[in-house]
């Protein structure tokens, strides 16, 4: 013990502070929050500090699950809902990907005012969502917003972008993909600037033509930052709560498995939390699942991660 | 001799300017239009919301909107005189804990990411695993047993539980980048370091954190926005005292009760972006390689 306390104590040093303050702050509320999917604890029966009241919920067992997993309608349609989350996360990540790497190529290349493109390009990350969020809604009014303006003035029908149809989800996905390419361009930009140009240069030899040399020199390169921030992209936008919230509010149409959690959370006479959570634990063995998937199809590709 | 030199330089000179060269007129007008277009779509909703800040509300919801319609600072100088909501005082409130919370993440993930970029240590592959799910799960779920651990801590309310919760927030995705980036400077530094009778902390302090400058501006940036933005825990775990609320909550209550007011809102929307893209300035520069090596050795 001594030996091992020797070898590692300043490492176990550094490490602490971080561990002590995940595992209060985080580790411990999730196994509350676990234990709270086997009750029915709402706002009504939890203990209440302030007022010195007794938790009065009770144990229920699985109910919550079966209730939740049925997908009835008033425990806000599961499997419905999942296909959604599972459509906003694909394509918003897809779109940040393919547009941020586009724009990572052009910005990769020798042009002139290059460092301008990229703080202007950058500028949507350093915004504050809930700003982004104000501004995207005050430009997507189907009245007086400049977007249906200029679809009106160049004679394209103007829909009710944030009403009560599937207008509102494509709404919030071009919100999140002009929020999270930025993150992505630069990411990218980085694991471009990375690959050697010598690598180049012996594809140009050997005659391969630009379209053989993106796909036989740049993807292989971007590969291993490709594929942290595709899964660190999939589990963000999987749980991106702000954007669709301040933008769509609850709106049944832009429903993902995060905002129903918070809507049963937050909003609703009962505030039940017991539900919130279980939607929580479902979304948490989602990821999971999904980055052992993941992770297994990496593997394969022979990328040790 | 001189002409030796020059013609060298020249020779040098062609390589990179060669491939612009390379390009066709067609081809650089069709980088440089995909450039402004992709620039204008990112810079026009905060361009927009500037332009109506600069309007009076009224002018703001008109059908066919212009681009000046009897603008004045109006807006900015009634919300900065209080006529809105204590401003001054959520904008200092925002300022302590964003400041706060980017001071304690980063120094936190620095030790770690170096512990765990360094050192073979029992434990260490657990610790990276248990960021990556901390990740997933979606935190707002957690706000209750936060809240019941906050009141048991003492700290509900004050704003060092809020920094604590933020900085969980941030501290996993930061160790991420800065294990990676330390990862890049080369471990003789270290060994470097030690033969010359630096301790352990002593060499990360005062030799790997100077080196890690653009790793450490991209966490900052990271930290700073994690907190700045934030509106769900500010909400519920700060006093509802008007004078105690971040500038996010303080928005958004300003928001439910002023619908309308669309100019004044801009206004306030332009003040709070202000220092994130101050921030975001100072630190621009560095994003690109921090980034890339924390991500690259993921």
């Amino acid at each position: 013990m001594r030996r091992f306390l020797d070898r590692y104590w300043y490492a176990y040093a550094m490490v602490l502070p971080v561990v002590v303050v995940i595992a209060v702050l985080v580790l411990y509320p999730l196994a509350q929050g676990v234990f709270f999917t086997f009750t029915n604890i709402n706002e009504g029966n939890i203990a209440n500090p302030i007022l010195e009241r007794p938790a009065t919920y009770d144990v229920v067992g699985f109910k919550n699950y079966l209730n939740v997993l049925s997908g009835g309608e008033s425990f806000g349609a599961f499997w419905s809902t999942l296909v959604r989350t599972l459509i906003w996360t694909f394509s918003c990540v897809f779109f940040h990907y393919t547009i941020g790497l586009g724009l990572a190529l052009l910005l990769n290349r020798q042009v002139k005012g290059r460092t301008l493109y990229r703080v202007l390009l950058i500028l949507p990350w350093a915004v504050p969502a809930f700003i982004s969020a104000f501004a995207w809604k005050y430009m997507f009014n189907a009245q007086y917003g400049i977007i249906n303006q200029l679809l009106r003035s160049v004679g394209l029908p103007d829909p009710v972008w944030l009403g009560q149809s599937n207008w509102a989800l494509v709404s919030v996905i071009i919100v999140n993909v002009w929020l999270g390419t930025p993150f992505m361009m630069v990411a990218l930009l980085g694991g471009l600037q990375s690959i050697p140009g010598d690598l180049y240069e012996a594809a140009e030899m050997d005659g391969a033509t630009p379209w053989q040399r993106f796909r036989h020199v740049t993807l292989p390169g971007l590969r291993s930052v490709s594929s942290t921030v595709v899964l660190l992209g999939i589990i963000w936008t999987f749980n991106m709560f702000p954007v669709i919230y301040l933008i769509a509010g609850p709106n049944p149409n832009t429903r993902i498995l995060v905002t129903y959690a918070f809507e049963r959370f937050f909003s609703g006479a009962s505030r039940d939390y017991a539900i919130a959570s279980t939607y929580g634990v479902l979304i948490l063995s989602v990821l999971l699942v999904f980055a052992a998937v993941y992770r297994r199809a990496l593997r394969k590709q022979g990328e040790v991660w | 001799m001189t002409l030796d030199a020059s013609s060298l330089k020249v020779v040098q000179a062609a390589g990179p300017v060669r491939k612009r060269a390379d390009r066709s007129p067609l081809a650089s007008i069709g980088l440089h239009g995909a450039l402004v277009i992709a620039s204008i779509i990112s810079v026009f909703p905060v361009f927009w919301v500037f332009i109506t800040s600069l309007k009076p509300d009224a002018r703001a919801v008109e059908p066919s909107p212009k681009l000046f319609n009897e603008s004045s600072v109006d807006n900015y100088t009634r919300i900065l005189a209080g006529d809105k909501g204590n401003f001054l005082a959520w904008f200092g409130n925002s300022v302590v804990i964003a400041l706060l919370t980017t001071v304690i993440a980063v120094f936190l993930s620095a030790t770690t990411g170096y512990a765990a970029s360094r050192f073979r240590f029992p434990g260490k592959r657990s610790l990276m695993m248990s960021f990556l799910l901390v990740q997933m799960f979606p935190f707002a779920v957690l706000i209750v047993p936060l809240y019941n651990i906050l009141i048991a801590l003492g700290l509900n309310g004050s704003t060092f539980g809020l920094v604590l919760v933020y900085c969980t927030t941030a501290v996993p995705f930061c160790t991420y980048m800065l294990k990676g980036y330390f990862d890049t400077v080369p471990s003789d530094i270290d060994e470097a370091g030690r033969v010359d009778g630096l301790s352990p902390f002593g060499v990360f302090w005062r030799l790997i954190m100077p080196l890690a400058k653009p790793g450490l501006a991209v966490t900052s940036f990271y930290a700073f926005l994690t907190a700045w933005g934030e509106v769900a825990f500010a909400s519920a775990f700060l006093s509802a005292a008007d004078e105690s609320k971040t500038l996010a909550v303080g928005l958004q209550v300003f928001v439910q009760q002023n619908r309308t007011e669309w100019g004044h809102l801009a206004a306030a929307s332009i003040l709070v972006a202000i220092p994130a893209i101050v921030v975001f300035y100072l630190v621009q520069r560095f994003l690109v390689t921090g980034l890339a090596s924390g991500a690259v050795k993921g």
